[in-house]
């Protein structure tokens, strides 16, 4: 029972700092509340979407930045993807860099674009990273034959 | 709450991003809509019976069964704008509720959607409380209907 106990709280204060720390927003927590009986694993089916999703944008986003003339439509298009998947599932941060990396397009700035890529690509790692922790430890509660803490 | 199948509203969602489709499927699903995706204007249309041009004289599509039409606006090739303006040029499925939805805030777009029919335009990212005001809507129309 202690470690159920432990884990909860653990579950709950990793979760609490990736809110405080801006890593997810408002919108992962209405996923979480779409998750229900019928469809028990909702948040991780479009959170596993959205790393793949994410890992076709970020290759097609160095190659074609990567290209003699660069099309900034296309980058552009490609960022606006990226941007409304990450806002869709409350990956805050990465949209961010996303608005940056719109408006170097808009401005045809490579340079700008190289680095909001790094960043974007950086910012990602970091939210597939905590997600996937956060989803071992949902595992482990279940596991220990507890149930996942309802956070508001 | 009883509900039977003929009762459940269907709802026709175009989106060309697919956790998008993932999340307005699920949002509309748990408010008891049966729903359709459709990943661009033309799939949109097609499944509407809507592709060709000019009008059939024998309608062979499901634009009748759809209750409602909910499109995202930036979409490749054909926009959600677009696309309203086809369905509200449609003697079949001009009284079709569309709901246009965008991440981006411009009013120009809002105000451009609402005179060519639209009924709705909604922020993304859809939430629950969104998808609760577009049921109201459903149950209005459904209170009007034949």
């Amino acid at each position: 029972m202690a470690a159920v106990i432990q884990l909860q709280r653990q579950f709950i204060d990793y979760t609490t700092s990736l809110y405080k720390e801006g890593y997810l927003d408002d919108q992962f927590t209405q996923l979480q509340k779409l998750q229900d009986e019928s469809n028990p694993d909702f948040v991780v089916e479009v959170v596993s979407l959205f790393f793949e999703d994410s890992e076709k944008l970020l290759n097609n986003l160095a190659t074609a930045l990567q290209q003699k003339t660069v099309d900034y439509k296309q980058v552009d298009s490609h960022v606006h993807q990226f941007k409304g998947s990450s806002s869709s599932i409350g990956a805050q941060r990465v949209t961010n860099v996303c608005v940056h990396f719109r408006n170097f397009c808009e401005e045809k700035n490579l340079d700008g674009c190289l680095r909001c890529l790094q960043q974007a690509k950086h910012e990602y790692i970091l939210v597939r990273n905590k997600l996937e922790a956060l989803f071992r430890l949902e595992q482990q509660i279940l596991q220990a034959g507890g149930s996942i803490p309802m956070m508001e | 709450m009883e509900c039977y199948q003929e009762d459940v509203p269907h709802v026709l969602a175009v989106d060309d991003n697919l956790i998008d489709r993932k999340l307005v499927e699920k949002l509309l699903k748990s408010s008891s809509c049966r729903v359709t995706t459709a990943e661009n204007g033309m799939r949109a249309l097609e499944y509407l019976g809507l592709r060709e041009t000019h009008q059939q004289s024998n309608f062979s599509g499901n634009g009748s069964k759809v209750n409602m039409i909910i499109t995202d606006y930036c979409m490749p090739g054909m926009s959600g704008y677009e696309l309203l303006q086809k369905i509200k040029e449609s003697s079949i499925l001009k009284e079709v509720p569309v709901i246009i939805m965008s991440s981006e805030n411009i009013p120009t777009r809002i105000n451009e959607c609402l005179e060519m029919g639209a009924e709705m335009f909604m922020l993304k990212p859809l939430k629950l409380s969104d998808v609760k005001k577009l049921r109201h809507q459903l149950t209005n129309v459904e209170g009007d209907k034949r």
